[in-house]
């Protein structure tokens, strides 16, 4: 199977290499694919703006297995694409091996940390937009039971969920948190029939408002949470669109403004160095738009903007599980 | 663990091997005729594609379940083509049907569609709803308060798609035909001595063809299941290897159509438990997430090694016919 996915990829791959033009920017997808409705999509549209503002062109590469991340990177390297930005913190080994044989080109890594002259490590503070999803699902819920799927289980997924957990304990101190994660490999972002199945047992278990934080995984959580007339929480991506009237909201991460950055900064702009984008600096939030401005009320809006000023001023410190692998409010 | 929790964890055990089922009596029909078809992953993946997509453009789930049906039976075609007709390798047939499907579906969905190798959310008639009996309830939230025989009823008894009891009708089905026709005599004799039938006048080509498009037909709807009722659109390879767990299965239940719904309903059991209980404190250890998961297929090699017995598959089965040498 992984034979065909390669061949498949690399069509593709030599497909697009033959447009590219020597310094040209590149972007590499990870599993999940392009048009996952989230993290990918999110720094697909990020890539796009820029092309569509400056006229440019960008070269890129969807994965389709695990076994193809070095290759595509060497591969992009070598062809003279400068910057190369890739997506997911499942690139920071290969990359930290690829890296040093080119010295001259620039890569940014989002969402995981290689240290190297000349890479840029781009990471979220997920915890604290979580926080404020994790406030309104607690004042949104009825049964005082709400739910977290997620994709692979990693730090980075468990991040996103011990943000929810306070965020959902500050708005209802006598909450229960529901947490599954789909899997332990890479198939977990890509499994919506499991998605399905999980968010089906949490709301059996009585959760009313379910977050999914698990890539392709989530458009199943979000169909079943639709179906059986519960609140979902979209992730990355702006998701409100996709079940208006039972997507509470999006936890917002701005990959999309990391991707554009990248790209407009160039190959010459780039300073290597690690970049956390937090409330404070735009680089997660939570969404509101037509499809759901009816869910939200004025109370809960007015909460959650508040403990916003808070954590951006200090006020509020949001627990990240990666320094300890620990949750508190779990 | 109350009353109501069992009845759940039930409940999603029907739905996880309603698939496994449907692929299950694939296999056991083209293996009983002696083709061994690895190629259910595929012909699953390749209709759960275009019943979606035909049923996104129809706006009607049933037009979809018979594209869905009749791709999967495209690539039965092909298979019997490879395997009966040029007596070509019946293995490399099956894998080259998954890589084909796999690739295929998500270069035509995105061509079709534009939305990187999935189709577009179905809605309304063109999804397979689920079916409310008489009287169940439909709500989760509100089986809680009800009695346990009405929990019993709604849950696990009433509110699913029309695919899953059509699942569990084709068990009877197979059985009958297999065990009670003239065809099916005929088809099981193909499989163990190809020989026998051919000297009695019955075309083995045309027996093995029969046996290739029924597991056609069936993969289709186990295809169609996955995408328009117990998910409303398809996802690259949302199959997810469910079609070799049906082949364990089928191995499980040594080729016979009543073991091979127990076997399908254990497995089901099994993922719906994982799924239910990540973390079980057992004893005041808690086993880890990574052990649920794998425990499907933990206790399938003990189930295999130790209660099942010699597996014997249809003697003729992976062997081209010859006429005469």
């Amino acid at each position: 199977m992984t034979f065909a996915r390669s061949l498949l990829a690399s069509a593709a791959a030599t497909a697009l290499m033959a447009g590219a033009a020597l310094a040209d920017p590149a972007i590499i997808f990870d599993l999940g694919g392009k048009f996952d409705k989230s993290f990918n999509e999110s720094a697909f549209n990020g890539a796009t703006k820029w092309a569509e503002e400056t006229g440019g062109s960008f070269a890129e590469i969807e994965m389709q297995s695990e076994a193809q991340r070095e290759q595509a990177l060497r591969r992009l390297a070598e062809d003279g694409a400068n910057p190369i930005v890739m997506t997911g913190f499942a690139f920071a080994t290969v990359l930290g091996e690829v890296a040093p044989d080119y010295a001259d080109t620039k890569f940014v890594i989002i969402d995981g940390v290689v240290d190297a002259p000349n890479v840029r490590s781009v990471v979220f503070k997920e915890q604290e937009g979580s926080y404020l999803v994790g406030m309104l699902a607690g004042m949104a819920s009825e049964s005082g039971t709400v739910s977290f799927v997620g994709g692979m289980d990693i730090p980075l997924i468990h991040k996103f969920a011990c943000g929810y957990a306070q965020g959902v304990k500050a708005a209802n101190p006598d909450a229960t948190i529901i947490q599954n994660m789909t899997g332990t490999t890479p198939a977990a972002w890509n499994d919506p029939v499991k998605g399905s199945e999980l968010t089906k047992a949490q709301i059996s278990q009585g959760s009313d408002v379910v977050y999914a934080a698990a890539g392709g995984t989530g458009v199943g959580v979000l169909q079943t949470a639709a179906d059986e007339g519960i609140f979902s929480i979209g992730v990355d991506s702006n998701q409100n669109h996709l079940h208006p009237g039972s997507v509470l909201t999006s936890m917002l991460k701005r990959v999309d403004v990391a991707v554009y950055n990248a790209f407009t900064a160039g190959a010459d702009g780039i300073e290597p160095g690690i970049v956390a984008l937090g409330l404070a600096e735009g680089g997660v939030d939570y969404a509101v738009d037509d499809n759901n401005a009816e869910l939200i009320t004025e109370e809960m809006m007015t909460a959650v903007d508040a403990a916003k000023e808070k954590i951006i001023a200090g006020e509020i410190e949001v627990h990240n599980y990666e320094t300890d692998s620990t949750c508190p409010a779990m | 663990m109350d009353f109501l929790t069992i009845i759940q964890v039930l409940d999603g055990t029907v739905r996880l091997a309603i698939p496994l089922l449907l692929a299950c009596l694939a296999g056991l029909f083209s293996e009983r005729a002696g083709i061994f078809d690895i190629g259910l992953e595929g012909k699953m993946l390749m209709a759960a594609f275009f019943s979606a997509a035909v049923a996104y453009t129809s706006g009607n789930a049933w037009v979809g379940l018979l594209a869905g049906i009749a791709s999967s039976m495209v690539l039965s075609a092909v298979h019997g083509l490879a395997s009966i007709t040029f007596r070509g390798n019946q293995l490399i047939s099956g894998v080259a049907i998954n890589f084909l499907a796999l690739g295929l579906t998500v270069l035509i969905a995105q061509d079709w569609f534009g939305q990187g190798g999935r189709t577009p959310s179905l809605s309304g008639a063109a999804r397979f709803d689920s079916i409310d009996l008489p009287g169940a309830i439909t709500r989760i939230r509100d089986m809680r308060d009800a009695g346990p025989l009405m929990q019993f009823y709604s849950e696990l008894i009433s509110g699913h798609s029309i695919l899953v009891y059509l699942g569990f009708l084709t068990v009877p089905i197979t059985w009958w035909v297999l065990f009670r026709t003239r065809f099916g005599l005929r088809l099981r004799a193909v499989g163990e001595n190809p020989e026998a039938v051919d000297t009695a006048g019955v075309s083995v080509v045309g027996l093995r063809f029969a046996a290739v498009a029924i597991c056609g037909l069936l993969c289709g709807i186990a295809g169609a299941y996955l995408s328009t009722a117990i998910q409303a659109g398809f996802t690259k390879g949302m199959t997810a290897d469910r079609g070799y767990i049906a082949l364990a299965a089928l191995i499980f239940a040594k080729w016979r159509p009543w073991y091979a719904l127990y076997a399908c309903l254990l497995f089901g059991l099994f993922f719906a438990i994982d799924n239910r209980f990540q973390n079980i404190t057992l004893l005041g250890f808690q086993l880890p997430v990574q052990f649920m998961q794998s425990l499907p297929y933990i206790l399938t090699v003990v189930i295999l090694a130790g209660f099942v017995g010699k597996a014997i598959p249809p003697r003729a089965g992976g062997e081209p016919y010859v006429k005469e040498r």
